[in-house]
């Protein structure tokens, strides 16, 4: 039987606003599998001419599968989001890139022909499931030495890039922080976050019941003289400090993603076309460096080279590992087209669900730069891998544009 | 303030207190802050939210934060939500069957009143979210709100006032009305209140313009305040229809008087002062409504009708419960088969029952395959009714009919744990059954009978085992009425007791232990009374007389009726039982032995579409020359009822007065309002005069004194 891949194409995304883990996070007495039903449902809602039961996979990740984000996570939160029974759902992990993976496996999907529409996302409430909760490393990755105990430890993951990379100081990561949290401060005031935040309702035995309308981690008016304050718990002296890392966050996303043509079908948006994907691995103890061979995969497999992506939305997990990736490719630390919108350190990274807060953004900037062809979403993912996706502008203006584009590369280089 | 705290201290010194945290938050899409109000008692929702007096005054402190949140311009809105799955349930009250002093009764009023108005009388608009249960004080606090949402997985949403024997007091007599209409408002609270409590839903409550949105239930609370922010904004317009102030109001309150005759026929005052209200709250006079609903509220609780609904109340939701004298949960034996002897429509009934219930295999026998096919034939086609209305679905149709089987032998009962007769009502066939079944049965195996009247111990008398011998007593309609007497027979052990108490509360039978005594409670109780009104025909009295002659207390039927219904025949035979046992109390009606053998169902004829004595029946009987006139027929009835019950307390044939209550309640339908029969002999003084005392203490079910 002769197959044509089709098109996959990003058609909207959503997310909760992120919340700060623990007894003082907005969320802390709210369910996970509540998150990511809300922005199932927000979903739906925006995009009314989509039949329920035309969506063919609920793919929704998470790390820690048990309590309320087990129960294959996906089929649950399908059926109390009010999908018909007849849409299947499944639960996906790859950690931080969890709801990256559940993307690019139901694009793969849709690719192939097995369906027409998916909603892909994650939620991670890493108050209720702390990072590593019930983990059982296998022994023989110490007795053998298979991996470096440090890799287990995030933080102990970054302070080992600034080794490798002693030009990587603490003064440039916290410098990147910084700027982070001015773009999240600025993109808020220019209401560019909150179009696709879903308001959550969430309830406190004490307070009673609240509202999220907005993201809780950030911290406008963060300064150098502030950052530099700060301990570094992972090791003396260190470099990596709560400030230019992004916290511990719950949190929820989601996305639609829609072969092209079915979208045209159902009159759904076009917001971004799918252009090629890879993830790959690299040592476990330095796990931030993930992004980079990731990178390196997608473009050759997509025929593309550095300088044709015109922006950027790269996972903060840390900003030593960012600035790693900006290096590597002789990206200037305040380059504009990286992370516009701020990214992970202001925003927050509740880890399974931050695949798609970059994708949402990236549709968001594509709506805004006609100019720009192309951009990729991209992440590390512990255990040492990093996954990057490239995506295509609908919105692209055509060859007149390249000019623009290449432009406004130079001029972020020149910065 | 003070007043609230006096009161609470005297009156409702164990009130679980509900707190009403104050939360600011932002509305979506920058429509400004809001003030949202979570009413919660910190504990989950088996505990549901109510107010009491502590309560109410810690709302007050969080309405005085609103005031002024909202008079420096820090909120555009204000609203107030619940606790998951419950919002609010009403009043506490626990207290309120203590209060003994009308100026706290009247306060009780009068604080729910002046709290709630404050939040009408923001100078915000204010919303109530119904996110889950409300009744009664529950629903009207979101009454006092500008705008309501509710949604759509609200099991109960309800005035229950009037079914208690209280008014909606703290608003809802005078805002619903002026809200949904006056037809809408006699629905909840006269028509569904006086319907066994009937409830809305979410949906319904809606549909009837209590909430002005219907929000699913999946994100209720965030949606709701999209939804109050879009009406803050004035991006969402609520229109509300017109109301006819003139014919349509008057129409409506006559529409309430006709449902509170037929249902309290004047005996509970409480439907007819809420209709009161109702009515003088057309002109939109909201204060002079409130003080009528804090005047009504004052003197219903310091009536004994009220108390009666609430010992009624306490009756079928915690004594049915937890069942007088029942043994441990513990001993009851797992019953994974149910034979059912005889096939007749009793016994069909209950193979319906058992196997929709229990969902085990049963078994029905009897004597040839006609009638064993008619059985089952019987429960399949119920089944199918059952699919048709969509109550099952076909999987569980196709189910329920596969557990449902017939046999000629008993043999199919080898592995039966509960076997129940319903064969005719005679000694030796019912002991003969027995002796089959436990032929065949395990010496655990429970055999239970849905005898009437006849005695137990004597039908386990020849058994083997006779301690497994239990009775089993249901009431015709089976699937309508919830009574179901357990008899323990002389021999009973606990294990066969203990399970056929699991078993009814598996059937979700309302159960009352009863001993081994004649015609056991309900049946002793109505033939004890009808034969006093068939005495008085039999002397002469006008059976139009002698049927009406218990009006006043609003039972379900009048005699006559309840015979129709019986059947003379059986009635006879129940007669007949207690005549041998008690001959100096239940006599035998001659006459009623004429209308059996001349084979009518009734004295009653409805050929000329109204209720009207058979003229045919008239003719049949021979009375004599000492009419009674209604007043000393009911004195009769009424005094024999007392001497009856009395009797029956002193055998021990239940623990108390509040089984004979809960009997006559779930059994015959008995008025909830009168608290079954004991509270209102005691009332009317018939206890005194018939026996020098009570039959419960001053204070239970009446007002302490």
């Amino acid at each position: 039987m002769p197959r044509n891949v089709r098109d996959v194409v990003f058609v909207d995304g959503v997310r909760t606003p992120f919340g700060k883990a623990g007894p003082k996070g907005i969320y802390h007495e709210t369910r996970a599998d509540d998150l990511v039903i809300a922005c199932i449902r927000e979903l739906m809602r925006r995009n009314p001419s989509l039949p329920p039961a035309r969506v063919d996979e609920v793919a929704i990740a998470a790390t820690t599968q048990i309590g309320d984000q087990g129960l294959t996570i996906g089929r649950t939160a399908a059926l109390l989001a009010g999908l018909p029974r007849e849409v299947p759902g499944y639960a996906i992990d790859r950690m931080c890139a969890g709801a990256m993976t559940a993307v690019t496996t139901a694009a793969g999907g849709i690719a192939f022909g097995a369906y027409d529409v998916v909603v892909a996302g994650g939620v991670e409430h890493m108050g209720r499931h702390p990072m590593g909760e019930g983990a059982d490393p296998n022994p023989r990755i110490i007795s053998e030495q298979l991996v470096d105990p440090s890799a287990l430890v995030m933080g102990n993951t970054a302070e080992n890039i600034h080794d490798r990379f002693p030009q990587l100081t603490k003064e440039r990561a916290d410098r990147f922080a910084v700027g982070s949290q001015e773009k999240a401060a600025k993109a808020y005031a220019d209401n560019l976050i909150q179009p696709d935040l879903v308001p959550v309702a969430a309830r406190s035995v004490e307070q009673g019941w609240g509202l999220a309308t907005a993201d809780e981690p950030m911290r406008p008016g963060t300064t150098l003289e502030g950052l530099a304050a700060l301990k570094t718990p992972f090791r003396p002296h260190g470099r990596v400090t709560a400030g230019n890392a992004a916290g511990l966050n719950d949190g929820a996303t989601a996305c639609l993603l829609a072969a092209e043509d079915t979208a045209r079908e159902l009159g759904l948006p076009i917001k971004m076309r799918l252009v090629q994907f890879a993830f790959a691995g690299v040592e476990p103890e330095v796990m931030g460096i993930g992004p980079v061979p990731a990178t390196e995969k997608a473009l050759e497999r997509a025929g593309l080279s550095i300088d044709d992506i015109g922006l950027f939305e790269l996972n903060e997990a840390f900003a030593v590992q960012v600035l790693s990736f900006l290096d590597h490719y002789k990206i200037a630390d305040d380059d504009p087209r990286v992370n516009k919108y701020g990214g992970a350190i202001a925003f927050g990274h509740p880890l399974a669900s931050s695949g798609v807060r970059l994708m949402t953004q990236l549709a968001r900037q594509f709506e805004a730069h006609p100019e720009v062809r192309y951009g990729l979403t991209s992440m590390c993912i512990g255990l040492g891998m990093g996954g990057t996706v490239i995506w295509e502008n609908p919105n692209w203006t055509g060859a007149d544009a390249d000019a623009t584009t290449a432009g406004a590369n130079s001029e972020g280089n020149d910065k | 303030m003070s007043d609230l705290t006096r009161l609470a201290a005297e009156v409702f010194p164990d009130e679980l207190v509900s707190h009403f945290p104050v939360r600011v938050l932002d509305l979506p899409n920058g429509a400004g802050k809001f003030a949202l109000i979570t009413i919660d008692n910190g504990f989950d929702h088996t505990k549901p939210n109510t107010f009491g007096p502590a309560g109410l005054a810690e709302l007050g402190a969080a309405i005085d934060t609103i005031e002024a949140l909202a008079a420096a311009g820090d909120i555009v809105a204000a609203g107030v939500t619940g606790k998951p799955f419950i919002f609010a349930v009403g009043a506490d009250l626990k207290g309120v069957e203590k209060v003994t002093d009308r100026g706290h009764a009247h306060a009780i009023g009068k604080a729910g009143h002046d709290t709630f108005k404050r939040l009408t009388a923001l100078s915000v608009p204010t919303f109530a979210f119904y996110n889950g249960a409300a009744m009664g004080g529950g629903v009207e606090i979101g009454l006092a709100c500008t705008y309501r949402t509710i949604s759509t997985a609200v099991p109960a949403f309800s005035l229950p006032e009037c079914f208690l024997g209280l008014v909606p007091g703290w608003g809802g007599c005078v805002l619903l009305p002026n809200l949904i209409g006056p037809d809408n408002a006699v629905t909840v609270i006269i028509e569904n209140a006086l319907n066994q409590n009937r409830q809305l839903n979410g949906p319904k409550a809606f549909k009837l313009g209590i909430a002005d949105a219907l929000v699913d239930s999946a994100d209720f609370l965030a949606r709701s305040l999209v939804w109050a922010g879009k009406v803050v904004s004035g991006e969402i317009v609520v229109e509300r229809p017109e109301i006819d102030r003139g014919a349509g109001w008057d129409a409506a309150v006559a529409r309430g008087r006709a449902i509170a005759d037929s249902k309290v026929h004047g005996a509970s005052p409480a439907p007819y002062r809420a209709l009161e209200i109702i009515d003088a709250a057309r002109d939109g006079d909201v204060q002079a409504g409130f003080d009528a609903e804090d005047d009504a509220l004052a003197d219903l609780i310091m009536g004994d009708e009220l108390r009666a609904g609430l010992y009624s109340f306490n009756l079928v939701q915690k004594r049915a419960k937890r069942p007088a004298g029942a043994p441990d949960r513990k001993l009851a034996r797992p019953v994974t088969k149910v034979g059912v002897v005889g096939a007749g429509l009793m016994a069909s009934q209950l193979a319906l029952l058992f196997a929709r219930r229990l969902r085990v295999p049963v078994v029905l026998t009897d004597i040839d395959q006609e009638r064993v096919d008619k059985g089952v034939g019987y429960v399949h086609d119920e089944v199918d009714k059952l699919l048709l209305r969509g109550r099952v679905s076909a999987d569980a149709a196709n189910r329920l009919k596969a557990l449902v089987t017939g046999s000629l032998t008993k043999d199919a009962f080898a592995d039966a744990d509960f076997v129940i007769e319903a064969v005719f009502e005679e000694m030796a066939v019912k002991q003969q059954v027995f002796a089959e079944v436990e032929a065949v049965v395990s010496p655990t195996c429970v055999l239970a009978t849905n005898t009437s009247s006849l005695s137990i111990t004597e039908m386990a008398s020849k058994l083997a085992h006779p301690e497994r011998v239990v009775g089993f007593h249901f009431f015709n309609p089976v699937a309508v009425l919830p009574l179901l007497e357990i008899v323990r027979a002389e021999q009973t052990d606990d294990g066969a007791l203990a399970t056929a108490f699991a078993v009814s509360k598996q059937l979700k039978k309302t159960s009352v232990l009863v001993k081994d005594a004649p015609a056991f409670v309900v049946n002793r109780v109505l033939t004890r009374f009808l034969g006093e009104v068939l005495a008085a025909v039999d002397e002469g009295t006008p059976i139009e007389v002698a049927d009406n002659a218990l009006a006043p207390l609003g039972l379900p039927m009048s005699p006559m009726v309840l015979l129709e219904l019986v059947g003379p025949a059986i009635a006879a035979h129940v007669g007949g039982t207690l005549h041998g046992a008690f001959p100096d109390r239940f006599g035998v009606s001659p006459n009623l032995e004429r209308v059996v053998k001349a084979g009518k169902r009734s004295f009653l004829t409805w050929a000329s579409g109204a209720q009207e004595v058979d003229p045919e029946v008239v003719a049949l009987l021979e009375v004599g020359d000492s009419p009674s006139t209604e007043e000393q027929v009911r004195d009769r009835a009424l005094a024999a009822l007392a001497d009856e019950i009395d009797r029956m307390l002193e055998e021990g044939v239940v623990a108390a007065p509040q089984d004979i209550d809960l009997c006559m309640i779930t059994g015959a339908g008995w008025p909830f309002h009168l608290g079954g029969i004991t509270p209102y002999l005691d009332r009317a003084g018939v206890t005194e005069k018939t026996l020098g005392k009570r039959f419960l203490p001053a204070g239970t079910a009446s007002v302490p004194r």
